[in-house]
């Protein structure tokens, strides 16, 4: 089977783009070998990018459900204490984080 | 050289719901920091988003009411982004299949008006003055996060600000008649962003836009895109280009600042939302929703002109404040005269209630009452700046209208004998000014009327005294 | 009385014990604690387990009186959200966190008076077929300690293998139930997609993942089946089951029509799990059932679209793992970097590169081209099984191409981990139910018989499995814990 060479070739600035989207926090002395894994995986997963299922529907989903809706009741909530039991940094009431930056 | 502002909208709006768009939490403002939250809002591992029924059909109203197409199907995506704000780092969103899609509304086009949930409220502490850059810490509470939320996107057929503060105007009032939300700017469950791009005049093509962001009442709105197309239409003037940014409108120093420049496009990696399934809201529910519907301003506008005479301003404003309108729709019908009740409506009456601070139908001075004024007045029987006394007495006083008048003396002097007397009188009083009106200064006929209406204690009819002074003055 | 043993011992033969008086719900709970005190130190198949809770149920149930199933305990994948009880998904990045609320499966046990005794090993966010992606170290398989017992659920079927629990509960995305019961012969049950509630399950791919049952037979399996499998409104794509769960008694295939796809063999399958599998086959047909060969002609694309469709769902349900509200967080100047930093630390290897495909193949445009394209692939392999049973009721598979393996020797190559899952990831493609059973041993290692069937047919697989179970007479017991080593 080809491959789709085109989809599969992967920059190191690709990696870290796609770490930074990711949040995934890659040092520079990580891209290079994650480049390598990741084409190695992008390589065999390709070869569906080739196919033509043109006019063949997208399945997002295994259950052809719709309309589950429920109705506008309200549940107890979570205790304010409970709510906050897990925080890694509590201020109070609410959650603290550091400053969202420039 | 001629510019023209292109203008879009996109509008936020917190739909009317006891509970959160995805979890059941109160959807309620103002109680206490992260009291209103569970494990689905605060996204703990595992917890999954189940949709408000309420919430899709507050949604469907709102599309009805702006004759959007309602597609037999929609679907969930998510909106991929990291932010302190959004606790899943995705929101759930709908992106190629919406809700209620393209519709109109004033001659603006809607492009789509699709449901997703709202974000948490980050309060920035520490660090100098409260702006994000270089604060201390940020304190997040979720009540807010997952309140129902309807974005309503325009396509830009808006020209200039005072056009996009009409829009939003009928478009609140609008969405206001649905029950969908109560669309208040400040607490914001009404929230407005403006794309706006300058090009010359006459050009297909569209400029470089930028994004208006967090604009807190109308007014400013207004002011802030005036502002912009000032600051894009000056860069063009001077052979500058317009950088995409995302800008920050201050009503104080009427200034604009940059809130970031775009240097590269979000990638939000929309993809079907698989904990949640397709809305497809049937034909006969859709029906049973729209004939829900209560008359919408802009039906009762043209209603108001057509069946009342009024013109489009006064049809306008009425259609704006339903409870006036009713009120008015009432008062006409009693009167049997539109025009002076609209004048009434207009005019004597919303001073008092703007005043008093009272709904129309609170007021003391009813329907009833007021179209007893008003035909004293169509007899003749007060003048109409005696009305305007009767009418201030009235709010206090549950008395009717003709004894009023009575009680205040404003009784109109009507016969010309008692009229003549007192025109004599004046004349007599005023040598100089008759000589210099029989000398060719007609325009003194004004003051010789002021001088026998305040003789009369402003019961005198203004025609019948002005007939009678020509007469005597021989003009 | 005599220490009671757990070896062997299966639920309904513990419930049996308890209607008999001969133990107590304390005592059987406490059997099987210390079990797992015993053995545990070596296998690593619980992460934790809660003596004083455990003990405190078991009491409770003995004061208040019990009946039917109620006090049997029970083991938990780590998966599951359990109310003040840590749960890590095998995730440093979830160290000490506490849920405020239980699973619906972890209600629906508690409701059933099932006594949990401690949460199962796992691979990292169920990401793995071998449980050595887990960030607490790896599983071992209670057959031979040097091999895996498979994953991602590998502590619960490696528990209940040694009888360290008599059932638990594991899940399966892409076969993390089938496999690892199928590396530890004994039985597990991946249903069909929406008959058990996912609430509180930690989410590795939303569209994919299942949660369903281990047990030592097909009995026990469908006991428990009919203790999680029901409607649950807090999670949108559950429907529960249509009929009642019967707990099988068929002893023959009679009157079944089954088909083994045999294009999906060209994969590749070893030689001892090959011929097992043939003599499944045949014996299929010696208690009656018609059998036939049919193809399924997209599946061999499920392994592409699989690993597309996973990783892209999971790099969004694993965006919340932010060091803000729960878990670890390690501390940065600004809130970006402190995510940054703080998912460098948290996640493991397997997870990140996970991540980083599914991030990828939703990003601006490449999303046609992978995700929209896998999601294509999904249709045609679900209308495959559609076609397919059409004529037949249920198809026949290996559960993997192979037995258990040692450790390391798939670690650095993804690939090759990923190629396990052949025979059953196009099951959760298509959201169908699939049954393995052990049908025998290949070099003295369990070999896994896949039964699968159309959407909410597990009664009719249950009953399949049964027949078999009967037929084949596989001793779930390992040969070294009867020798008395582990």
């Amino acid at each position: 089977m080809a491959h789709y060479d085109s989809a599969m070739a992967l920059s190191d600035s690709d990696v870290r783009h796609v770490a930074r989207l990711a949040r995934l926090g890659l040092h520079e002395d990580e891209v290079a070998p994650l480049r390598a894994e990741l084409e190695t995986i992008l390589q065999h997963v390709s070869a569906i990018a080739e196919l033509d299922l043109a006019g063949v529907p997208v399945t997002s989903h295994p259950l052809e459900l719709v309309n589950v809706l429920a109705d506008d009741i309200p549940i107890a909530c979570a205790t304010r204490d409970d709510a906050l039991a897990n925080a890694p940094d509590r201020a109070g009431d609410g959650f603290r984080v550091p400053p969202i930056g420039a | 050289m001629s510019w023209e502002a292109v203008i879009g909208l996109e509008i936020h709006v917190q739909l009317r719901t006891e509970t959160k768009m995805f979890c059941r939490c109160p959807n309620r403002y103002g109680d206490p920091p992260n009291t209103n939250v569970c494990a689905v809002c605060l996204a703990h591992p595992g917890m999954l988003p189940v949709a408000n029924r309420v919430a899709v059909d507050q949604a469907l109203r709102v599309g009805l009411a702006l004759g959007c197409r309602i597609p037999a199907r929609s679907k969930w995506d998510r909106k991929n982004y990291f932010y302190p704000d959004s606790p899943k780092a995705y929101q759930i969103s709908q992106y190629d299949e919406p809700l209620c899609a393209e519709g109109s509304f004033t001659g603006v086009r809607i492009t789509r008006a699709h449901l997703e949930e709202d974000a948490a409220k980050t309060i920035h502490i520490g660090g100098g003055d409260g702006r994000i850059a270089g604060s201390g810490a940020s304190i997040v509470d979720f009540n807010r996060c997952g309140t129902p939320l309807l974005e309503i996107v325009t396509e830009p057929d808006l020209r200039g600000g005072a056009e996009a503060r009409r829009f939003l105007t009928l478009l609140r009032a609008t969405i206001v008649a649905t029950g969908a939300s109560d669309c208040d700017l400040e607490k914001g469950s009404l929230r407005v962003d403006a794309n706006v791009s300058v090009r010359r005049s006459g050009d297909e093509e569209l400029g470089v836009k930028c994004e208006l962001k967090n604009m807190n009442s109308f007014r400013f709105i207004e002011r802030g895109i005036a502002a912009e197309i000032r600051r894009q239409a000056a860069l063009l003037e001077a052979g500058e280009p317009v950088l995409q940014a995302t800008l920050h409108y201050d009503p104080a120093s009427d200034s604009l600042s940059v809130l970031r420049t775009k240097e590269e496009a979000d990638d939000y990696r929309y993809f079907a939302e698989p904990d949640l399934v397709p809305v497809e809201p049937s034909p006969a529910h859709l029906e049973a929703l729209a004939a829900a519907l209560p008359e919408l301003p802009l039906v009762r506008m043209d209603r108001l002109r057509a069946a009342h005479g009024l013109p489009d301003a006064t049809a306008e404003s009425l259609a704006l404040t339903p409870g006036l309108a009713d009120y008015f729709e009432e008062l006409a019908a009693l009167a049997g005269d539109a025009r002076a009740a609209a004048n009434w409506v207009m005019g004597e009456f919303s001073a008092h209630l703007n005043a008093s601070g009272s709904d129309p139908h609170a007021s003391t001075v009813t329907p009833a009452r007021l179209a007893g004024l008003i035909a004293l007045v169509a007899e003749g029987a007060v003048s109409s700046t005696g009305a305007k006394q009767v009418f201030a007495a009235m709010i206090d006083d549950p008395a009717d209208a003709a004894a009023l008048t009575e009680r205040l003396g404003l009784g109109q002097v009507g016969d010309t004998d008692a009229l003549g007397a007192i025109v004599d009188e004046v004349l007599a009083a005023s040598p100089a000014e008759v000589a210099a009106y029989r000398g060719g200064k007609v325009q003194l006929i004004g003051f010789f009327t002021g001088q026998v209406m305040k003789a009369s204690g402003g019961r005198a009819d203004p025609k019948a005294v002005q007939s009678l002074l020509r007469e005597r003055l021989g003009g | 009385m005599a220490a009671l043993s757990t070896i062997g011992l299966t639920a309904e033969g513990a419930a049996m014990l308890l209607d008999a008086r001969a133990v107590s719900c304390v005592e059987l709970a406490e059997a099987y604690l210390r079990r797992i005190d015993a053995v545990d130190g070596d296998l690593h198949a619980f992460l934790r387990t809660h003596p004083e809770e455990t003990l405190a149920r078991a009491r409770a149930l003995d004061e208040g009186g019990r009946s039917g199933i109620e006090g049997v305990p029970i083991g938990l994948k780590d998966l599951f959200s359990t109310r003040g009880i840590e749960t890590t998904a095998g995730s440093r990045i979830l160290e000490g966190f506490r849920p405020i609320i239980d699973a619906d499966v972890v209600e629906a046990c508690a409701d059933a008076g099932l006594i949990s005794l401690g949460k199962l090993n796992m691979d990292e966010f169920a990401m793995g077929s071998s449980t050595e992606h887990s960030a607490y170290g790896p599983t071992r398989n209670p057959w031979n300690q040097a091999l895996v017992p498979g994953g991602s659920s590998g502590g619960s079927a490696a528990a209940v293998a040694a009888g360290l629990a008599p059932w638990s509960l594991g899940t399966d995305t892409g076969g993390s139930i089938r496999q690892p019961a199928a590396f530890c012969g004994i039985v597990g049950l991946k249903p069909t997609y929406g008959a058990v509630s996912r609430y509180g399950v930690v989410a590795f791919a939303s569209s994919l993942d299942q949660v369903g049952p281990f047990a030592l037979n097909v009995r026990d399996v469908a006991l428990l089946l009919s203790i999680i499998a029901r409607n649950d409104p807090r999670d949108s794509t559950n429907v529960g089951l249509p009929a009642p769960v019967e707990l099988p008694e068929a002893e023959d295939l009679k009157g079944l029509r089954l088909a083994v796809p045999r294009d999906q063999l060209d994969a590749g399958v070893d030689a001892g799990v090959a011929a097992l599998f043939e003599a499944t086959v045949e014996r299929c047909r010696a208690l009656g059932a018609e059998v036939s060969e049919t193809t399924l002609p997209h599946a061999g694309h499920g392994l592409a679209a699989y690993y597309l469709i996973a990783p892209s769902e999971a790099s969004a349900n694993l965006a919340r793992y932010d060091g803000a509200r729960y878990g670890l967080r390690v501390d940065a100047p600004d809130v970006h970097a402190m995510y940054s930093e703080t998912r460098r630390a948290g996640f493991g290897a397997e997870v990140k590169r996970r991540i980083m495909i599914g991030t990828y193949a939703l990003s601006a445009g490449y999303f046609d081209a992978y995700y929209g394209q896998a999601q294509r692939v999904r249709t045609l392999i679900r209308r495959d099984f559609a076609k397919a049973f059409e004529q037949y009721d249920a198809l026949l598979l290996p559960t993997a191409p192979s037995v258990a393996f040692p450790f390391g020797a798939k670690l650095y190559d993804p690939l090759a981990m990923y190629a396990n899952d052949v025979f059953t990831l196009p099951v959760n493609l298509a959201g169908l139910p699939g049954l393995s059973i052990p049908c025998g041993l290949a070099d003295g290692l369990p070999v896994g018989f896949q039964i699968i069937g159309p959407a909410f047919s597990e009664n009719r697989l249950l009953a399949i499995g049964h027949a078999l179970e009967r037929a084949i007479e596989f001793d779930p017991v390992p040969p070294r814990i009867l020798e008395g080593r582990g």
